[in-house]
């Protein structure tokens, strides 16, 4: 069983059905606990990073997330989701993320040029830094993904897995061991995004 | 590089899509679901659902036709018509929508985008805006635009830029139903004008409009239609491939 963590931060409907739709079995979980008996975890999340920080704090999932992480549990973040699994995030303000892969968050204004739109939103190519990553079993080079951000992690050093590039390259996705991470929403991407999720299932 | 955007959209009438549409291999062709898995596997890089049921009845088929296409297609989906209340977003997005489009509803009720924006965020508020040339300036009409508003359209559509709408859909009048291209001149005012996503709609006939579009104005990110789709007088895959062929940056 796949744990989708609801901490009431987003829309689960799109996540819980391409689950369905791989034919995956699904859990969407609240309590700290029920995190124990998955298999997998998905972080997923839409908003602002503090808010959601602290939601996970309070719930006690960021404890339990830690936890089960250290164990070895494969865990996905998406969007918002990805980037809580970062170390610290500048925006407004700054905020503790839960530190599982090193990297921080910033504006996406700071690197791109002025006359590109914010948010980096629709469908953009993926450049598979690490193609040989679990989750990228299925994909190619260039197969595009669908991005709706205006932040974006930096500094993560050997672990960024893939980019996209909007005036600059910019992290799509990152991956330490078990801990996996996507700034686009694999939900919406069409068959490449079902693949991500088909991939880990698999991992 | 992001792609240039190409939605179809489809009207949704009691839960059918109306106009006829015919494709080869599609049985039911007024079936929501069918079609938007048709146009998500051809290609289509977002759908647009526009609901233009007046009933009670007809909201709540809709809502349900929406969540089984939301359960099906995993690309972006807009859904749109008769929202006017922060409940009707929340009707909506339950269902699946990922973005919301408000025409009417914001020109009755100004504050309404800026309330969805601070609930849901920017990216979900889709401004939709129906223009036509009236005593040379850009003028917004409501009510499927039956009703002269009196609204300078420019003007209208950074206010509700400011206000929090992530996306603005253009839809000329004066263009929409001639095939003759899209509204260049006025596409070109909104484009100028505010720095979200524009999208344009109303006058499509051919390949061609596309390129045209695209190439005059690189500043529009996507190009919406719906009747040359539905007829197969342009095929998603088609109109791509030649658009990327011409140096446009698609999702092939």
């Amino acid at each position: 069983m796949i744990a989708i963590i609801d901490y009431g931060v987003g829309n689960l409907f799109s996540l819980t059905s391409s689950f369905f739709a791989i034919g995956a079995e699904i859990k969407v979980v609240s309590a700290p606990e029920e995190l124990e008996n998955a298999e997998k975890i998905i972080l997923p999340g839409v908003g602002a990073f503090g808010d959601a920080a602290q939601k996970l704090r309070d719930s006690g999932m960021a404890d339990e997330l830690l936890k089960q992480a250290a164990k070895g549990k494969p865990i996905l973040g998406i969007c918002l989701g990805m980037q809580l699994l970062l170390e610290k995030s500048y925006e407004y303000g700054e905020h503790q993320g839960l530190g599982l892969i090193p990297g921080e968050i910033r504006p996406i204004s700071d690197v791109i040029p002025a006359d590109l739109k914010i948010p980096h939103i629709g469908w953009n190519a993926l450049h598979l830094t690490k193609p040989q990553n679990a989750l990228f079993k299925y994909l190619k080079e260039g197969d595009h993904v669908y991005f709706v951000h205006s932040f974006y992690g930096t500094n993560c050093a050997q672990n960024t897995i893939a980019t996209t590039e909007y005036g600059a390259p910019l992290t799509a996705a990152v991956a330490k061991d078990n801990v996996f991470g996507c700034q686009f929403h694999p939900e919406k991407s069409g068959n490449v995004g079902l693949s991500i999720l088909k991939a880990f299932c698999e991992v | 590089m992001i792609t240039k955007r190409i939605i179809p959209c489809l009207d949704v009438k009691n839960g059918r899509v109306v106009k006829g549409v015919n494709f080869e291999g599609l049985n039911d062709v007024s079936d929501p679901v069918a079609l938007g898995k048709y146009y998500s596997d051809h290609g289509a890089d977002e759908l647009v659902f526009y609901d233009i049921t007046a009933s009670a009845e007809g909201r709540t088929l809709f809502t349900d036709i929406l969540t089984r296409v939301a359960q099906t297609i995993f690309i972006p989906l807009t859904v749109g018509g008769g929202i006017n209340t922060l409940h009707d977003f929340d009707r909506v997005l339950k269902c699946g929508a990922d973005k919301v489009s408000v025409n009417s509803g914001a020109i009755r009720n100004p504050a309404l985008i800026g309330e969805a924006a601070k609930r849901y965020g920017d990216q979900c508020v889709v401004l939709s805006c129906d223009i036509k040339r009236v005593e040379g300036e850009f003028r917004v009409f409501a009510k499927g635009g039956r009703e002269d508003t009196g609204m300078e359209a420019i003007s209208w559509i950074r206010r509700c830029v400011e206000n929090g709408a992530g996306e603005v859909v253009v839809n000329s009048i004066d263009t929409d139903g001639v095939k003759k291209g899209f509204d260049l001149a006025m596409l070109q005012a909104v484009c100028e004008a505010v720095s979200v996503p524009v999208i344009a709609s109303g006058g499509a006939g051919c390949i061609n409009d596309f390129t045209d579009l695209f190439k005059a104005l690189p500043k529009v990110d996507a190009g919406l239609a719906a009747s040359i789709f539905h007829f197969g007088e342009v095929k998603i895959e088609d109109l791509k491939n030649e658009l990327k062929n011409n140096g446009i940056p698609m999702r092939i």
